[in-house]
């Protein structure tokens, strides 16, 4: 079966920094793939790649069959990218922010209602505008948006981030189930005891390059 | 295209209606510099005929502060990521933001004119200058040439606030791109206005070619912005 994420030697520039320096990396249907490594090392470039949002400059990158090279804007119809930033309005409310973004990508009401009902942002919480909210419910908030969506490839840059063990629980379930229903994720992470847990691959980005590295069954300190 | 429009053009301005930061920060702003404009200058000589002038360089400077508002509540939180990955038409998100700002705009350029006429007209009179001549066809061009003059405005601004977007020194970046550019609507806008207030030796029929070059520019303004927006946003 054809890869979802195919790249290599991939070649990746940030100004005149290469933040990938040919990187290797495929991914299968319904894989969980950890991207582990310092900072600066290239990860949400990485992501940012798979998204279409950054130019591939040298080397092959075909994500969801669609060559980036040729056309790196046909991808991001396909694709939910959850970055550092969460890409939310202050002065809307949770549901106003996840109903803009979700009926932008024709998600229909019963989708909307569904995504935030499974991330916990149903009733009071709903109404509350963003600029109100805990780094953890705008998290959340951001995550509705990108579940509404129903993306084949979910692309995390630490999703885990500013979450409680709650909210880390319930992002860690939405994963799964999001795998069982055909979607695939690649995620970045620096919270590994957790991340090796969700994960069925870790692949480590060092120095703008992918080393396959086997899931460790003691998780290392962070 | 208009789908996309509208909802971002009801995003923004229910952004503006919540924040208020139009109605508690941008339209002070404008009422301030027309209140020093009338402090400046001396009322017996150069304020009346410096008044179409001053109206629309407080209006630029309106405009410089709503399309870094207009801009700031995108790159603020990473919404132009959300943008380029949404189904969201390009040309749809460039006509919804002008919209949103076209319509902030108009209504300080409002206040503004009310402000004129409050400030500026009894101090000319009081300084024995001829008062501003308002008659039905005055108020029909002005508010004829202030949409035409607003349209262009607001694309350009729009067309800049994007290149800009993508700067860590846009706040003083888009003046230096947008205040070349404007500078034929700052003159027709000056123009029908002059015609408006029947200053100098001007009347009505005057303010007419004003407009009609307002309009032309309006149109080249958002057909350029319709057609370039979206290249623009993939670099924002």
């Amino acid at each position: 079966m054809e890869p979802v994420v195919h790249l290599r030697s991939a070649v990746a520039l940030l100004g005149r920094f290469p933040a990938l320096a040919g990187v290797d990396l495929d991914v299968q249907v319904g894989e969980i793939v950890l991207l582990q490594g310092p900072n600066g090392a290239g990860k949400s470039t990485l992501l940012r790649v798979c998204a279409g949002l950054v130019t591939v400059t040298d080397g092959e990158a075909v994500v969801l069959g669609i060559d980036l090279r040729r056309d790196r804007r046909a991808v991001r119809r396909h694709v939910g990218l959850l970055g550092h930033a969460n890409g939310l309005y202050d002065d809307l409310t949770v549901a106003e922010n996840v109903r803009f973004w979700a009926k932008s990508a024709r998600a229909s009401d019963a989708e909307i209602d569904g995504a935030m009902t499974s991330l916990g942002l149903d009733g009071r919480l709903a109404a509350l505008s963003v600029s109100r909210l805990s780094a953890g419910q705008r998290r959340r908030t951001a995550l509705a948006a990108l579940v509404a969506r129903r993306p084949r490839l979910w692309l995390l840059d630490e999703p885990h981030a500013g979450l409680d063990a709650a909210g880390r629980d319930l992002i860690d379930d939405l994963l799964r189930r999001a795998v069982g229903q055909g979607a695939t994720v690649v995620l970045a992470s620096h919270e590994l005891d957790r991340a090796h847990g969700l994960a069925d691959r870790v692949v480590t980005i060092t120095g703008g390059r992918a080393i396959e590295q086997p899931l460790p069954t003691t998780s290392p300190p962070c | 295209m208009l789908r996309t429009a509208r909802a971002v053009a009801a995003k923004d301005l229910r952004i503006e209606r919540r924040s208020k930061v139009a109605l508690t920060q941008v339209l002070p702003f404008a009422l301030v510099v027309v209140v020093l404009f009338a402090f400046a200058l001396d009322p017996s000589t150069s304020l009346r005929a410096a008044t179409p002038g001053l109206f629309w360089v407080a209006v630029l400077l309106v405009l410089l502060l709503a399309v870094q508002r207009s801009f700031a509540v995108e790159v603020t939180d990473g919404a132009f990521d959300a943008v380029r990955l949404a189904e969201l038409d390009p040309a749809g998100v460039f006509l919804g933001k002008a919209g949103a700002l076209a319509v902030q705009l108009l209504g300080v350029e409002a206040a503004m004119a009310v402000a004129v006429l409050v400030f500026y007209d009894p101090t000319a009179r009081a300084a024995d200058v001829t008062p501003f001549h308002v008659s039905v066809g005055a108020i029909m061009l002005f508010v004829a040439a202030a949409v035409a003059a607003t349209t262009g405005l607001v694309a350009t601004g729009t067309l800049y606030g994007a290149l800009a977007a993508g700067s860590r020194v846009r706040d003083t970046l888009l003046p230096l791109l947008v205040f070349p550019v404007v500078a034929p609507v700052l003159i027709g806008a000056t123009r029908a206005t002059e015609a408006t207030l029947g200053i100098g030796k001007t009347t009505l029929s005057d303010g007419w070619p004003a407009v009609g070059l307002l309009a032309v520019f309006a149109a080249v303004a958002v057909a350029t912005g319709v057609l370039a927006f979206g290249p623009l946003l993939e670099e924002a």
